[in-house]
């Protein structure tokens, strides 16, 4: 399905929950919706599903104006963070309910429409299969773990074949591991499907393991849009960089020449200018923020590195990476390392950086220069 | 500050017959005073049930709970002078900050002065000093929570103050500097500390030894590095690193591995010397490990790019190592400055290395397994 | 342009015909009554605001008022800390609990007019276990004869009869506090008045509220059990303002002063129900407003 939201508005009451907006999702791919708590993404989703009317703008499916109507004359199938299901239902009434309601519509399009019984048994296995929650069909809800609760819901949507599938941070309430089994099974799920699915979540680590495309939204404004790892990789804004990194990406305040930056401890460096147009380039001189990334730091020097010496404030382990946040001359940074690094609280180390591998943002927060990418 | 010895089972059902039966299998575990411990595993590991033996608010079905040697088995959370924090943030809702602080100790009979001193000294550290006079009620889950753990640290004389799971509530943002907070807090206090969570990041962060939980059995105890780089139970390698180890089922024939019906030769790497296993084992690789190495290099497999999958700060490349029914997919992670193969390029992966763990029945037996039921905490 | 959908006030209509048939014109009726003096069928005249000023000038009516709001502070007093103290024995879980709570719900389940007749035979001197007990241990007993044993009788009726809902309701307020409160209470050494203290009764505000209001309004209406009882006797001991107003309205047909009496009757309720929901609305936040501004 192709969605187009155009010059989309939302308030309630005097409270604007999203200011004027214009996007058109990719047909058949997923768009993650990326922003902190109360950014505007489930008012977002909302809009798309029919559940919200937009103060303003045009909602299009497929070139037909929807705008107001209401999500039952719509196909959508949507998935929230809390696992809803129907109490009192199995498993296998709750992954049919969809097509049974579709059955009895006879609404051209729909996968139910006139689906028998042993047609719903069959789909409603395949489906399970799928989800492997096959082995619980005649169970209820209420007996299976917070992780099948979720899948049970998933198969639910995923049984509908809506052509719009809605997530709203689908899997915030899952134990670690479970979220991880479950993105990588999603995204595989949705990239045989032909739906389109919109993701919304705050996680920018899962924004950049699902890929697709992502939309950044921060306090109900919609900041970038496009390919996830574009935008990861050339964010347009100060706040774009800010919302979309985890761990943060280091900001440290600087004075620009002509062709370096000035840091606050007198350090200088040369700011390589960027080979494709798309920033604004090095323009004029004057107060800037000067972005790295934490991958980017690192403990081992390379050739024509900057050095940053500092104190350990904690080191955060993931497992396969370790977050060092260090307490330096030039503000606090943080170090993206791979792999277990123990460092006791307060050791001295010193964070290396490749000038080259530097964001300069202007005074007014616009990108003005951004690290050159080896993988195209 | 106590040292606490546990050698105990648990069923919640009478009569417990089958392993199933047991919601903590019977186990002997020493926790040292002024450590900080982390209880990690997936739910329904037993982690929060051995949390509840130790704090005595679960009496074991079987065994004794020992705090510096005494047995506590029969006695209450208040006689073992224990503090708990809990996942959800639990406030005295007509109280202020102060006064929620203060309750353990008026409870115990302090007197006022040291009461005052003592608050202010914990409400210092969990930056709570502004809010003292508030009522708690009024304030956000994190603020709550943080007043949660200060009830549990306000005691100087605890034996232990045991966690459950108390960052789940707190917004990403905040969490890292809570964490930092607690590991100030041990350093500066020298209280035992006992953290229970399924949060690998949680435990790995916090604790300076980590006590693996499955099926409630503890299948290892180590330090973050040990974890990472020699788990001692293919569970551990799974639950540790996200994504985690991967397994490739392989057995040794003259001189060489053969996996995915590949005949890797080991002569020329750095496990050359190894005694391996006979029959077949299971080799256990990360995803971090698994470099991109000249064709034919000695160890290496040869596989063909399924997916390049670009996550910003790296790539995740899957490959597919051997054909038809022996085929395994392996997740290679390289790093985002070098320009990746691209899908149905020809790769070889470097296999055997100093990182590289051999497994027989899901056990660490190369390079030496620690023993994981005998081990200390 | 703003796509409002206008038809959903469809769906609110029948609600609002049922609303104006089953309250709003037989109000208007009553408003109409207040403001006339009905002589006779055809004769009717337009008299203002006369009988409401003669029924704020009633000494009866005043007595009536007092003894009202006695009663219904009496209630209160006396079922509220004894429905939570009943809701703290119950059995939390099991068989006892289903048990328990079957017991306690019974006396809810009695039509009032019976209520009253129960108490009535209860408390006679003759047979009745209450009054013949009472009078064999020398006590000289009788509601129908004494105004303080009519008083006693009435409220201890109310009291039987309508602690278990405010018991229910504690109960299920109290079934609501996770258990983590209860741990952590241990663990901070609480004792056990503590825990009432500082746990349970402020997680039991927002239901305790309902149950007040609920008892206050229902006390306040009390009519069929004194007077099935005591027929608000003796003299006017029990007569309390529902009373009152059957006396005026269908003993004496004073229709223009009834209805007067019964638009006051209604504002009162409606008032002190408002006074007291935001006196109760306050309590426990006016020391978090005091501790933010000092």
């Amino acid at each position: 399905m192709t969605l187009v939201l155009q010059g989309i508005e939302h308030r309630v009451s005097a409270r604007t929950h999203l200011y004027r907006f214009d996007l058109a999702l990719r047909p058949g791919a997923m768009t993650v919706l990326l922003g902190a708590t109360g950014a505007g993404k489930t008012t977002m989703l909302r809009v798309m599903a029919g559940l919200d009317a937009p103060s303003h703008g045009t909602v299009w499916a497929d070139g037909i104006n929807v705008t107001g109507r209401p999500v039952r004359e719509r196909d959508v199938a949507m998935v929230y963070q809390q696992f809803i299901n129907y109490p009192s239902f199995t498993v296998a009434d709750n992954i049919a309910s969809p097509l049974r309601v579709q059955a009895r519509s006879h609404r051209r399009g729909s996968v139910g429409a006139g689906m028998s019984d042993a047609d719903i048994r069959a789909r409603v296995r395949e489906i399970a299969t799928r989800l492997r929650i096959e082995p619980y069909l005649n169970r209820l809800p209420a007996t299976l773990s917070g992780g099948q609760q979720q899948r049970v819901a998933l198969a639910r949507a995923l049984a509908k074949h809506a052509p719009l599938t809605l997530l709203d941070e689908p899997l915030v309430n899952l134990d670690f591991k479970l979220r991880e089994a479950l993105r990588v099974e999603l995204s595989a799920l949705f990239a045989q499907d032909d739906t389109t699915v919109v993701y919304a979540t705050t996680d920018p680590a899962e924004a950049l393991l699902l890929g697709g495309d992502t939309a950044v939204l921060d306090d109900g404004e919609l900041l970038q849009h496009g390919p996830t790892a574009d935008v990861f990789r050339r964010p347009n804004s100060l706040r774009v960089a800010r919302a979309f990194s985890d761990p943060p990406m280091n900001l440290l305040s600087a004075q620009a020449t002509a062709t370096h930056v000035v840091l606050a401890n007198g350090d200088q460096w040369r700011v390589t200018s960027p080979r494709d147009s798309s920033p604004r380039g090095m323009t004029g001189t004057g107060a800037c923020t000067v972005g790295i990334r934490a991958g980017a730091l690192r403990l081992r020097a390379r050739d024509g590195d900057v050095a940053l010496p500092g104190v350990v404030a904690l080191a955060e382990i993931t497992g396969s990476e370790t977050f060092v946040h260090v307490t330096t001359a030039v503000g606090p940074l943080v170090a993206q390392l791979t792999g277990v690094h123990v460092l006791a609280l307060g050791a001295r180390v010193t964070l290396f950086a490749d000038p080259a591998q530097i964001y300069v943002f202007d005074a007014a927060g616009a990108l003005c220069s951004a690290p050159e990418f080896a993988g195209r | 500050m106590a040292r606490i010895e546990l050698a105990v089972s648990h069923a919640y059902g009478a009569n417990p017959v089958r392993d199933e039966d047991y919601a903590l299998r019977p186990l002997e575990l020493t926790f040292e005073h002024g450590g900080a411990y982390a209880l990690l595993g997936p739910s329904g590991c037993g982690k929060t049930t051995m949390l509840n033996l130790m704090s005595g608010l679960l009496t074991p079905s079987h065994g004794v709970v020992r705090f510096d040697g005494v047995d506590v088995t029969a006695q209450s959370p208040q006689a073992r002078n224990v503090a708990q924090v809990f996942q959800f943030p639990v406030v005295y809702d007509t109280m202020s900050v102060a006064d929620n602080l203060a309750f353990p100790l008026r409870n115990r009979g302090v007197a006022a002065a040291l009461v005052k001193q003592r608050v202010g000294q914990i409400a210092e550290l969990l930056d709570l000093s502004d809010a003292l006079d508030r009522r708690a009620s009024n304030l956000t889950a994190d603020a709550k929570q943080r007043i949660s753990l200060g009830r549990g640290l306000v005691r100087e004389d605890v034996s232990a103050v045991l966690f459950d799971e108390p960052l789940t509530v707190i917004d990403p943002q905040l969490k890292w500097q809570l964490r930092r907070t607690l590991k100030q807090i041990h350093a500066e206090l020298k209280l035992t500390l006992i953290y229970v969570t399924h949060d690998q990041v949680e435990a790995l962060t916090f604790a300076d030894q980590i006590v693996v939980m499955m099926h409630g059995t503890v299948v290892q105890i180590g330090s973050a590095a040990e974890l990472y780089e020699r788990p001692a139970h293919t569970f551990v390698g799974y639950f540790i690193g996200s994504p985690g180890m991967q397994f490739v089922p392989t057995v040794c024939e003259e001189g060489a591995l053969v996996l995915c019906g590949q005949r890797i030769p080991i002569s020329g790497t750095v496990l050359e010397q190894q005694r391996w296993p006979e029959g077949s084992f299971v080799l256990g690789v990360r995803p971090e490990y698994l470099a991109l190495v000249p064709a034919y290099t000695p160890g290496a497999a040869h596989g063909v790019v399924i997916h390049r999958h670009d996550v910003g700060t790296y790539w995740l490349l899957t490959v597919r190592v051997g054909t038809g029914s022996v085929a395994t997919m392996l997740c290679a992670r390289v790093a985002a400055d070098i320009a990746p193969p691209v899908a149905d390029a020809d790769v070889w992966l470097l296999l055997v290395g100093t990182h590289t763990c051999v497994y027989v029945n899901d056990r660490l037996v190369l390079p030496c397994a620690p023993d994981a039921n005998g081990a200390r905490a | 342009m703003k796509p409002v959908n206008q038809r959903a006030w469809l769906l609110v209509l029948p609600v609002v015909c049922c609303v104006a048939f089953s309250a709003i014109l037989p109000l208007m009726t009553v408003v109409n009554y207040s403001v006339q003096d009905i002589i006779s069928p055809e004769r009717r005249v337009f008299v203002g605001t006369e009988w409401f000023a003669a029924v704020l000038r009633d000494a009866d009516l005043h007595a009536a008022l007092w003894r009202q709001l006695l009663f219904s502070l009496s209630v209160l007093v006396v079922e509220v800390p004894l429905g939570i103290l009943l809701s703290l024995c119950m059995p939390a879980s099991g068989w006892r609990s289903s048990l328990v709570l079957v017991l306690v719900a019974m006396s809810l389940l009695i039509p009032w007019n019976v209520v009253g007749t129960i108490w009535q035979i209860f408390g006679r001197t003759d047979i009745g276990l209450l009054g013949a007990t009472l009078t064999r241990l020398g006590v000289d007993y009788s509601y129908a004869g004494h105004a303080g044993d009519a008083w006693a009788t009435v409220l201890l009726m109310d009291v039987w009869h309508w602690t278990p809902l405010v018991a229910l309701l504690c109960f299920a307020g109290l079934r609501a506090i996770p258990d983590a409160y209860y741990q952590a209470a241990r663990i901070d050494g609480a004792s056990t008045f503590a825990v009432f203290r500082y746990i349970q009764l402020p997680k039991l505000r927002d239901v305790l509220m309902i149950a007040v209001l609920l008892r206050f309004m229902d006390s306040f209406m009390i009519y069929t059990e004194p007077f099935v009882l005591t027929g608000g006797g003796p003299g006017n001991a029990t007569t309390f303002l529902s009373q009152y107003l059957t006396q005026k309205a269908v003993g004496q047909f004073d229709l223009g002063p009834a209805a007067a009496f019964s638009l006051i009757y209604f504002l009162l309720i409606l008032m002190l129900c408002f006074i007291l929901y935001q006196w109760m609305q306050r309590v426990g936040q006016d020391r978090a407003v005091e501790q933010h501004d000092g």
